[in-house]
């Protein structure tokens, strides 16, 4: 052996004798045994991470030129695009990352959705999971106010003031938030701290807690069986490979994919600009400084809210169509409960759950759309129809997974 | 076997659908333009229009001269004698030197920054909007515009395109914009450019806006075929190590 290796060993193994580094590998990564045969959809959760890398890094340097008041923040970001040595590459990795981040997420909870992932004993995995994908949605939130162009600026007071809907407390919490009676420079600054230092911080807690209940209970798997059920004579799992190398090779094959994809909207098409729209992820809107007294003729939230805003703006009353708007979110939280099915995988599972599934995509991406064009009669009833059967997948989840005709689950892994 | 398939395909299919509906409702009321960022002359064109007619009320004050000198290949001595006029120094942003309460005694409201003016309109947009000023007595410049109702700018091009008056009046009011202007519009008084010419000049304009709005986009596309080449080599790489690493995983 070569003298730099066996210095390297012998460092490894010193700071082994002080801190369970080895153990740490081994449990999570040489050791972890994840099922053989994970599918295209077992690639989100690895991109969530990176995505997360992506953004934390980006964002560190751009808030070193980030100038969070009323005055400059506009001014600054343009600074950025302009003035700062690859700024704008900076700033679109960031402003693409927030839609990735979302996408990935999205498909990431498909996936739990298709294959039973949240189902025993996997539920506070689950719920650790929904809890991050609200984090990231008061993330995303705060983020869209600081650019403080015209979008940024009467989306945070339009979703502001959904808080002011409830009854009683209402007008004091959206002024709480606020910290102002309109949103303004205070708003703008306690916006950036939560977005910069709060809510990454409870992030990146929560990703440590998501994965190491992961590993506790193991990966699921497209057939949805515990491979734990099978070990070897050395308690190894037969369908259960190490994740390391065999998932961090693949990982790394799917992340030059991903990056692919991620670096191609950020080249050629940083905003997005689906005709039709405004932009998708840039909106040409928010290239207008915020001006508090001037009401951009649409406002409509990023696309990433927008299957919640067709909930909310197809209820007739507006306290009615905040917790419409509230349920539709958290109602994901109580499908471990909901589900009555002894199957995980969509693959074993009777008409039932898959008819009731695919309807309930349907609907996720026709309110998605709902929720970004202009009211008119029609769309109103659209989305009035879409949100029941939205709903419906949950509240009668109880009934139709209870009668569903399951098919017999195999022992072992299929593929 | 592959039971889950259909579930699949549903949910791909509609990811089309979706896309292809999204792509049904573009904006049909203006007049397209194509923007060339390639044709330097062009946007070197523009500049000079910019600074001459526009630069006297609007700033363009995110945007440096010596960022526009180098992008367009304009030297410093000729950036400073032709198309600077507030100030010396090439490192200076194209501010404007109207006081912003005097610019809103003259025209009612400050003229806005166009900076970024490309990315919240639009080219089409302003190009649309460059051709469709007519006189119109009861304006306080004299001029209306079919793109923007009602605009507190006054026709500053009016001397190269000339006075257009609307055709017909009935027949506009209930419209926007039609990009069978010429319906509707209809010269009154020549300018010093011919049609062909104004053409050419307002697309130099707009391409300049289109520019200054991002000028990184010069670069951006460029850079992005190279990363691009980067990546599918590393996405070759992984996979030529991911197939050796599970070539015994069955």
């Amino acid at each position: 052996m070569s003298g730099p290796i066996k210095i390297l060993i012998g460092l490894r193994d010193w700071v082994d004798a002080r801190f369970p580094l080895m153990r740490i590998w081994n449990e999570h990564l040489a050791k972890y045994y994840a099922p053989k045969n994970f599918n295209f959809w077992y690639f989100f959760g690895a991109f969530a991470l990176l995505v997360l890398g992506i953004q934390v890094i980006t964002g560190i340097w751009l808030t070193m030129n980030y100038k969070p008041s009323a005055e400059e923040a506009f001014a600054s970001v343009e600074y950025i695009m302009r003035d700062t040595e690859w700024g704008w590459l900076i700033r679109y990795m960031h402003s693409t990352g927030a839609s990735a981040f979302f996408i990935v997420i999205y498909l990431h909870m498909f996936r739990a959705l298709l294959y039973g992932s949240y189902k025993k004993p996997r539920e506070l995995l689950w719920l650790s999971g929904m809890a991050l994908y609200l984090l990231l949605m008061g993330e995303a939130f705060f983020g869209y106010l600081l650019p403080w162009g015209q979008m940024s600026y009467w989306g945070a007071q339009v979703i502001i003031s959904l808080f002011g809907a409830l009854p009683i407390i209402g007008d004091e919490l959206s002024l709480w938030i606020r910290g102002d009676f309109v949103v303004s420079d205070v708003t703008l600054n306690r916006f950036f701290s939560l977005h910069v230092i709060a809510f990454p911080l409870l992030i990146l807690g929560l990703v440590g807690f998501h994965i190491l209940a992961l590993h506790e209970v193991g990966s699921n798997n497209p057939d949805g069986i515990e491979i734990k059920n099978n070990k070897d004579e050395k308690g190894v799992p037969l369908d259960g490979i190490p994740f390391h190398p065999y998932y961090t090779v693949k990982d790394l094959m799917g992340a030059a994919v991903f990056l692919i994809f991620f670096f191609a909207v950020v080249f050629f098409a940083p905003e997005m600009k689906v005709p039709g729209t405004q932009g998708l992820f840039l909106e040409s809107a928010n290239f207008i400084q915020a001006n508090p007294l001037q009401t951009p003729e649409h406002i409509a939230p990023v696309w990433y809210f927008t299957p919640f805003y067709a909930i909310l703006r197809a209820v007739p009353s507006q306290l009615g169509g905040v917790i419409a708007m509230g349920l539709a979110v958290n109602l994901f939280l109580l499908l471990p409960w909901l589900d009555r099915s002894p199957v995980r995988s969509s693959r074993y599972r009777g008409r039932n759950y898959r008819v009731a599934l695919t309807l309930f995509v349907i609907s996720f991406l026709s309110l998605g759309w709902l929720g970004l064009q202009v009211v008119t009669p029609l769309y109103t009833w659209l989305a009035r129809f879409f949100s029941v059967v939205y709903f419906s997948f949950f509240l009668l989840m109880p009934f139709y997974t209870a009668y569903d005709k399951d098919k017999a689950v195999p022992d072992r892994v299929t593929d | 076997m592959k039971t889950y398939n259909s579930l699949n395909n549903i949910v791909i299919i509609f990811f089309l659908m979706f896309s292809v509906e999204t792509f049904a409702t573009a904006d049909s009321k203006l007049v397209h333009m194509d923007v060339d960022l390639s044709d330097q002359q062009s946007l070197q064109r523009g500049a000079k229009i910019f600074v001459n007619y526009c630069l006297s009320c609007h700033s363009a004050k995110y945007m440096r001269y010596n960022r526009m000198g180098s992008d367009l290949s304009i030297k410093d001595q000729v950036l400073k004698e032709n198309l600077m006029f507030g100030t010396e120094k090439v490192g200076d942003v194209m501010d404007v030197s109207m006081r912003e309460e005097d610019s809103i005694n003259y025209f009612g409201v400050a003229p806005p920054d166009l900076s970024v003016i490309a990315r919240s309109r639009g080219a089409d947009w302003l190009y649309s909007y460059f051709l469709t000023f007519y006189k119109d007595e009861s304006r306080p410049f004299g001029v209306n515009n079919l793109v923007y109702k009602d605009t507190a700018m006054p026709h500053v091009l009016w001397e190269l395109q000339g006075i257009q008056r609307l055709a017909s009046k009935e027949n506009v009011t209930a419209v926007y914009y039609d990009p069978t202007y010429k319906d509707y519009l209809e010269l009154l008084t020549p300018g010093k450019q011919t049609e062909r010419q104004y053409d050419r000049t307002i697309r130099d304009l707009v391409n300049y806006l289109v520019y200054i709005s991002e000028p990184i986009k010069l670069k951006r596309t460029k850079i992005g075929v190279w990363v691009m080449f980067y990546l599918f080599i590393f996405l070759l790489i992984t996979y030529m190590l991911k197939k050796d690493y599970w070539k015994d995983i069955h």
